[in-house]
């Protein structure tokens, strides 16, 4: 909401909207740290962070649950419009995004599990050496897609969308990796398809912090721009808009 | 910035559907049935409505909405020259007709000759106190019909477009005043339809109606408007959301903004559109 924006007439309906978006918010806030603990626990072969990764995840449905119930009673009673609808759906769509976010993060601690029952080699390390670079980037999409849902600020969300490429070509360059690792010793194939299953995840991480970051773009703008072409959206929002889009919420 | 967006919007709307997509601005505006041009009005020196430009597209149904005293009942009744029942009132601009072309605010225009062209429905049901026969052969009479045979046929139609006949056609001799109030507001639809007009005016024509009448008010106009323009007034947003084709925002005698309904009511340009909107007002 912008800062010339008044509040509702009706009070309540206020609180009702603010205390929806908190939990969204809240949920978020989750999802990336248990992307960032189960990146952690699979780095350092800890496996009880992976566990509690993986039994943390139904904290996350309960949120994902939460916020629809919430959503849809407020539809039902409030009949929003204009920027008040705009934010519910904004609202919902990230929701369900945390939520595939939240099964990588646990997808990731199974993956860690079985990856730790490999006989350790000298060459895990090497397979680990992707998870890092795509797990910092991944992770700070998410934390940059958090903020600008935040702060309903269109220029970061922009940037988010387009770092989402570079996570792209991290993933390719992981994939060869992983295949090169695969031919040269077969006994390779078992622990790389582990890892592959993990930069895919954090792949995946990436694409719905981008989903997110388009929701911000609607929610403000009104426009849709999922499936506008990267380029023009960055360059031209980017670099013509790096003021007046950043609102207080 | 806006624009930008906009033209990229719409290029993925091209690409993805590998053709011309239309803009929301370019449907059935063309064909206007009416078009209020810099409209004034004044009650002595108040100005009620201070130089409006709205479009009233053929076939479709336009809203008007704002909160009380915006003027949106004025510039109805303005339509069909309502104000000059009252001394002391004046007008500037007009609102041309088509597709004569005749400006209705013209003195030379006849207030009953465009009575008989544009219809209006009221907030309270107002039927004559007469029989339902009568009040809806009512217009026909006073344009001079006598026949009978065609009076029956022309009243049952009316009614029949009114969604009433099913209710009425045993009972067409009984008092008007002894129909329910859901049922007296589609009498007087009726009435209005009789004269076949070709713009249907209402002004809050539901708001004295529980949610049944209302719905099939709602209903009845959807069907009503493959065959006559509906400008209507009212002050239940979600109304105006559901029934109209575009919807024209006033506040303080301006009109604020015009839009497709879809797009004002996901994505207004005005702030005072958006405070009106979602509940954020005075």
């Amino acid at each position: 909401m912008t800062p010339e924006q008044r509040t509702h007439t009706d009070k309540q309906y206020d609180e009702e909207l603010a205390s929806l978006r908190q939990l969204v918010l809240d949920m978020g806030a989750l999802v990336k740290e248990q992307i960032a603990q189960a990146v952690a626990a699979l780095e350092r072969g800890d496996v009880e962070t992976a566990d509690l990764v993986i039994n943390r995840d139904y904290e996350v449905n309960g949120y994902d649950v939460k916020i629809d119930e919430g959503t849809v009673a407020l539809i039902a009673r409030r009949q929003p419009v204009a920027s008040d609808l705009r934010l519910l759906m904004s609202m919902v769509k990230a929701v369900a995004d945390f939520e595939r976010i939240g099964d990588k993060a646990k997808k990731i601690g199974k993956m860690t599990l079985l990856f730790s029952q490999h006989v350790a080699n000298p060459f895990n390390a090497g397979l680990l050496r992707d998870v890092s670079t795509m797990g910092k980037l991944a992770l700070e999409m998410l934390e940059g897609a958090l903020d600008a849902l935040a702060h309903l600020d269109v220029a970061g969300a922009v940037t988010i969308a387009r770092r989402d490429r570079e996570l792209d070509a991290e993933y390719q360059t992981a994939l060869r990796r992983l295949i090169t690792y695969m031919m040269e010793d077969p006994r390779m194939i078992g622990p790389a398809i582990d890892i592959l299953f993990v930069v895919k995840a954090l792949e995946r991480v990436g694409d719905h912090a981008k989903n997110i970051a388009e929701y911000v773009i609607y929610l403000v703008k009104g426009k849709d721009v999922r499936h506008v072409s990267l380029e023009h959206l960055a360059q031209e929002i980017g670099t013509n808009n790096t003021s007046s889009t950043k609102h207080s919420p | 910035m806006d624009e930008t967006l906009n033209k990229l919007y719409f290029r993925s709307l091209v690409d993805s559907e590998r053709e011309e997509a239309p803009t929301p601005e370019a449907h059935d505006l063309r064909k206007l049935k009416a078009e209020a041009k810099g409209l004034s009005f004044y009650y002595g020196e108040v100005a009620a409505l201070k130089a409006v430009n709205l479009p009233v597209a053929e076939h479709q149904v336009t809203a008007l909405i704002g909160p009380s005293g915006c003027g949106k009942s004025t510039f109805l009744r303005a339509v069909n020259r309502m104000h000059d029942l009252y001394p002391g009132s004046r007008y500037e601009g007009g609102i041309r007709f088509y597709p004569d072309d005749i400006d209705l605010l013209d003195k030379d225009v006849d207030p009953i000759e465009v009575r008989m062209r544009i219809g209006m429905v009221f907030q309270k049901p107002n039927p004559f106190p007469k029989s339902v026969f009568d009040n809806v052969a009512y217009g026909l009479r006073v344009r001079g019909e006598r026949n009978r045979r065609l009076l029956v046929e022309k009243v049952e139609q009316a009614l029949r477009d009114a969604a009433l006949w099913a209710e009425v056609k045993d009972r067409l001799d009984d008092m008007a005043l002894n129909l329910s109030g859901g049922q007296q507001q589609r009498l007087c639809i009726a009435r209005a339809l009789a004269t076949e007009p070709e713009l249907l005016l209402f002004d809050e024509p539901t708001s004295a109606l529980d949610p049944i009448a209302t719905a099939s008010i709602e209903d009845l106009i959807q069907g009503l408007k493959a065959r006559v323009t509906i400008l209507i007034v009212t002050h239940n947003m979600q109304q105006a959301a559901r029934v109209s084709d575009y919807t024209a925002f006033m506040y303080l005698g301006e009109l604020v903004e015009f839009a497709p309904t879809k797009t004002l009511f996901t994505n207004p340009s005005d702030r005072r559109t958006e405070n009106y909107l979602t509940g954020r007002f005075g």
